[in-house]
């Protein structure tokens, strides 16, 4: 006898494949319009820049060999390192890095306090933390702008309280860039966060306590390592589009605190653009990424071993 | 034991800490467009006239057809994007174990983990040496395809939460194939697929930096042309408009909020 | 009290959520080196009660004390009980021997004794090898030892065990009782023990605390508690029984005067101390068939179910009330057929009046 779902025809599950072809779409548009022009990319960092933009078709190590490599300004040095790129990629990972921390300093508390309220309350607390998520990034990086310039409600307010005697710069410094992407990306940290700490088993935590640990004890041996892959998924989220960001750096940053996003858009803007030198610096950040994502992926897989027999 | 072990000293002030940075800057922007003055600095008596002046002033016809085009591309790039994602769902968590399932699982996923600045000048590249001139056309391909992973994951994750026992039972009561997802899985999936639209919609309507590399001259969204003017300074229309643009998103969440909870109460 | 100090002493104790009351002015006084059971129907207050001692909840109002000292205000971590959980909460991520070497961690032991006595324990509990898996690796029954072995290597004054063995299948929960017995006896530790299984209370404890409402009902022996039970509730709640309204003739002293069904007089053991109408709780293996001459109540057989070892009859008194006998299985007996009369004798001492 066939059981109730095989019986109206069809037969067996053998219609189950025949969905296969309902993926068609997504494999053609994410096919030729993401994974080709990434291959292309690579291809493009590979070839010889023309004046105004645009490229020569001839292979070349040129546009790594300008980040990497230092000869002087007639190449006639001997070869060094050439730190200017370096630098700023260096200072896109650490301001990233700086911002995941933050974001992890405050989403970690955040997320706990709400997923300990009660159920009742949760969603009104979540529903707060994702509005701003759902608002312009852009309309909130200008917003954020128009707060703490100079003579912006920030300063003034500080100052008719009394705290501050003179306006703070903060535009156009890396604190002020630091707080774009903490602004920009803490709702990212927070919600991951959350779900783990949701499916936190608090006995864990009594039995910490009943066994002589203290509370902060407790959150170190035992809450911290458990909701981990929460943990790395909101830092993820948070870290990679920190690295890449263009808006915060270039809004709030202005020319000081160049980051990645900014060199590589200068690349495609204008006479004085390099595509392949473009290409190769989004190669570059592209690796980088992806070998964050490695580290969740060890971390996510490590995650669903333990939880395996559960 | 004075509160148990949920509690933790301080984090209830983080929590407060945090809503007043992510809202902080929205609120005072929301205030200071109602200002009067035309200076940005001083408070002149409350007014709506930098609303009179995004629909009237010189800078009017500029934003009305960058919004123009954002609406309908966002529109467009939805609707597409959730259909594609729609079947895409579906064939996911009902097509069985198929070969490639994974890599499947991973392509949707792709525009959330490559960087948008490197999406954006992969894009651009490939438009260029493709030899399509960039314009609205590209905005909208570039808009559906980094939209389906937005689209996918509430559909997704709604669709797996659906029992195959009520496709099978409609199956059982002499549903075709086609009947038993239009009158079944669909309407229950849809508060997965409502989601799926909003979040796509919204997430186009965001977006700057890819949208940024392949609209080509002349042409403009909401975002770009808000850039575009902010590079001269923040100006009190500017404030205005993103004031329209935080409602317009208020709706959207309580919307997708409310889709929600109707959804929940369903199976 | 006695000059011996009580390792537990739960004074007066009432727990309230909200307008709700989980714990109802609650005493009850548990000696050192006992096997102390709490007994009683899911949602009486049982968990409740641990968790105060343990120091997770607070307490309403009344008092716990451990051995003399009030408890009230002191963190989890700084009382001397430990607690198996009913999930047992072993730490996901981390080895069976970290799991029990943690307490001792915590304690401040150093790497290599902590190390030697997770060792120890774990032989204890017979899963020497299995030291280096991680919880999740582990079947019901052994991560239900190692929470055992965690929550007594710290060498606990009072142990607390929450359900530990509802998780189990029948044939290891069986096993189990007798390890933890033993387990018990040989540590000294006094060991708490929650459970809604009576059978799981009657084959292990020193004493049983039957519980209902949030309210003790009896305290006693296993034996004290089957036989002498002092409330309707109680007497339904352990093992299986009859109850029937009887009117009181004569009360004297701990026994009374009662009529049964049929007319019939009984001189039993009361616990009540007033007249009037009572329920009279009788035993159904303690009952005899017998001629109807000798009887003290006759019945009409109405149906005979086999169970192996026993069989039970279920019959009608003369007055119309359903009553239960059960019968030994054996070659000796006349098993009475469907609609036959008969005649059935009290035992000595089988029945006994309640006091509501
Ligand atoms: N945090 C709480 N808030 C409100 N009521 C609670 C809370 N915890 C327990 N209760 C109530 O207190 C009563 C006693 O609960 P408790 O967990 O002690 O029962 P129990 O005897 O352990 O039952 P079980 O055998 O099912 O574990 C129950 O009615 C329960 O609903
Ligand atoms: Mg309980």
């Amino acid at each position: 006898m066939a059981g109730p779902g095989t019986s109206g025809g069809g037969g067996g599950g053998g219609w189950r494949p025949l969905l296969v072809p309902l993926l068609m779409p997504t494999w053609l548009t994410i096919g030729i319009f993401l994974v080709l022009p990434v291959a292309l990319m690579a291809v493009y960092s590979f070839l010889t820049k023309e004046f105004r933009g645009g490229v020569i078709w001839d292979f070349t190590l040129a546009a790594y060999d300008q980040f990497f490599v230092d000869r002087g300004l007639f190449g006639d040095e001997p070869p060094a390192i050439e730190w200017t790129y370096i630098a700023i990629f260096w200072r896109s990972i650490w301001q990233a890095g700086l911002a995941t921390l933050f974001c992890l300093l405050v989403g970690f508390p955040t997320a706990w306090f709400i997923a300990t309220r009660p159920a009742s309350q949760r969603g009104v607390w979540l529903f707060l933390i994702t509005i701003p998520y759902w608002v312009n990034l852009l309309i909130r990086t200008v917003s954020l702008k128009f707060l703490i310039r100079d003579n912006g409600p920030l300063n003034e307010g500080l100052m008719a309280l009394g705290v501050l005697d003179a306006p703070v710069t903060l535009v156009n410094t890396n604190l002020a860039v630091q707080l774009g992407l903490f602004y920009s990306y803490l709702p990212f940290m927070v919600l991951p966060i959350y779900a783990a700490v949701e499916r936190y088993n608090f006995a864990l935590s009594e039995a910490a306590a009943d066994l002589y640990a203290s509370r902060w004890v407790t959150l170190r041996e035992i809450v911290i390592p458990v909701v981990k892959p929460g943990i790395v998924a909101g830092c993820i989220l948070v870290f990679v589009p920190s690295l890449g960001a263009f808006l915060a750096p270039d809004l709030l940053g202005g020319a000081k605190t160049f980051m990645i996003g900014s060199l590589i858009e200068e690349q495609f803007k204008g006479s004085l653009g390099n595509w392949p030198f473009g290409a190769a610096a989004s190669m570059i950040l592209m690796t980088l990424v992806l070998c964050a994502l490695m580290v969740y992926a060890r971390s996510a897989s490590q995650a669903a071993g333990q939880g395996a027999a559960r | 034991m004075s509160r148990g072990v949920r509690h933790y000293p301080g984090f209830g002030w983080m929590t407060v800490l945090c809503l007043v940075i992510l809202y902080a800057p929205l609120i005072v922007v929301t205030v200071y467009s109602f200002n009067g003055s035309t200076s940005i600095t001083t408070w002149g008596g409350f007014s709506l006239r930098w609303y009179v002046d995004v629909f009237t002033g010189p800078e009017a016809p500029r934003f009305k057809a960058a919004a123009w085009n954002s609406l309908t591309i966002a529109l467009i790039a939805a609707t597409v994007a959730t259909a594609i994602a729609t079947a895409a769902a579906v064939a996911m968590h009902r097509a069985g174990g198929f070969r490639g399932r994974s890599l499947t699982f991973a392509l949707i996923n792709l525009p959330l983990m490559v960087p948008e600045i490197v999406v954006a000048v992969a894009t651009l590249i490939f438009f260029t040496m493709v030899g399509i001139t960039t314009g609205y056309m590209t905005i909208l391909i570039a808009h559906i395809t980094f939209c389906i992973p937005f689209a996918y994951l509430p559909i997704a994750a709604r669709l797996q939460g659906i029992d195959e026992g009520y496709e099978q039972a409609a199956r059982d009561l002499y549903a075709g194939r086609g009947q038993a997802f239009f009158l079944v899985l669909l309407p229950l999936m849809l508060p997965g697929v409502i989601s799926g639209y909003l979040l796509a919609f919204i997430i186009s309507l965001d977006d700057f930096i890819i949208t940024n590399f392949v609209k080509g001259a002349g042409m403009e969204t909401l975002p770009t042309a808000i850039f575009g003017s902010v590079k001269q300074g923040i100006k009190p229309n500017i404030m205005a408009i993103s004031t329209l643009m935080l409602a317009v998103s208020a709706v959207f969440v309580t919307l997708s909020y409310l889709v929600n909870r109707v959804g929940r109460k369903s199976p | 009290m006695a000059a011996v100090q009580d390792a537990v002493d739960i004074r007066n104790v009432t727990k309230r959520y909200g307008s709700f009351t989980a714990l109802d002015g609650v005493s009850l006084g548990i000696a050192d080196n006992e096997f102390f059971t709490l007994l009683g129907p899911s949602g009486c207050g049982k968990t409740t009660l641990l968790r105060m001692i343990a120091g997770f909840e607070e307490i309403t109002q009344g008092e716990i004390r451990l051995f003399g000292d009030p408890i009230a205000g002191r963190d989890p971590n700084h009382r001397p009980v430990n607690t198996v959980f009913q999930h047992y909460a072993l730490f996901p991520h981390m080895t069976v021997r970290d799991n029990v070497a943690f307490g001792l961690k915590m304690k401040g032991m150093d790497a290599a004794s902590r190390r030697a006595r997770a060792e120890r324990m774990l032989e204890m509990v017979h899963l020497s090898a299995f030291a280096d898996r991680m919880p999740a690796q582990l079947s019901g029954g052994q991560q239900q030892r190692v929470a055992l072995a965690r929550a007594l290597a710290p060498e606990p004054r009072v142990l607390l065990l929450d359900e530990p063995l509802s998780a189990l299948d029948l044939k290891l929960r069986q096993a189990m009782r007798v390890e933890l017995k033993q387990l018990q006896e040989e540590t000294g530790i006094t060991f708490i023990f929650v459970t809604h299984d009576q059978e799981e209370a009657l084959t292990m404890s020193d004493r049983i605390a039957v519980m209902s409402a949030g309210q003790v009902q009896q305290i006693g022996t296993a034996r004290e508690i089957y036989e002498a039970p002092v409330n309707r509730f109680v007497a339904d709640f352990i093992g299986e029984t009859n109850l029937i309204e009887v009117e009181v003739t004569r009360v004297d002293g701990d026994r009374a005067e009662v009529v049964l069904p049929g007319g019939h007089r009984l001189t039993c053991p009361s616990a009540s101390r007033t007249g009037g109408r009572h329920a009279l709780s009788i035993r159904p293996e303690r009952m005899s068939v017998v001629a109807e001459a000798g009887a003290d109540m006759l019945a009409v057989v109405e149906r005979v179910v086999y169970l192996g070892t026993d069989l039970q009859l279920m019959v009608r008194l003369e007055g119309g009330a359903e009553f239960h006998v059960r019968l030994q299985n054996s070659a000796r007996i006349a098993v009475p057929e469907p609609g036959a009369r008969i005649g059935l004798r009290i035992e000595d001492g089988a029945a006994r009046l309640l006091a509501d």
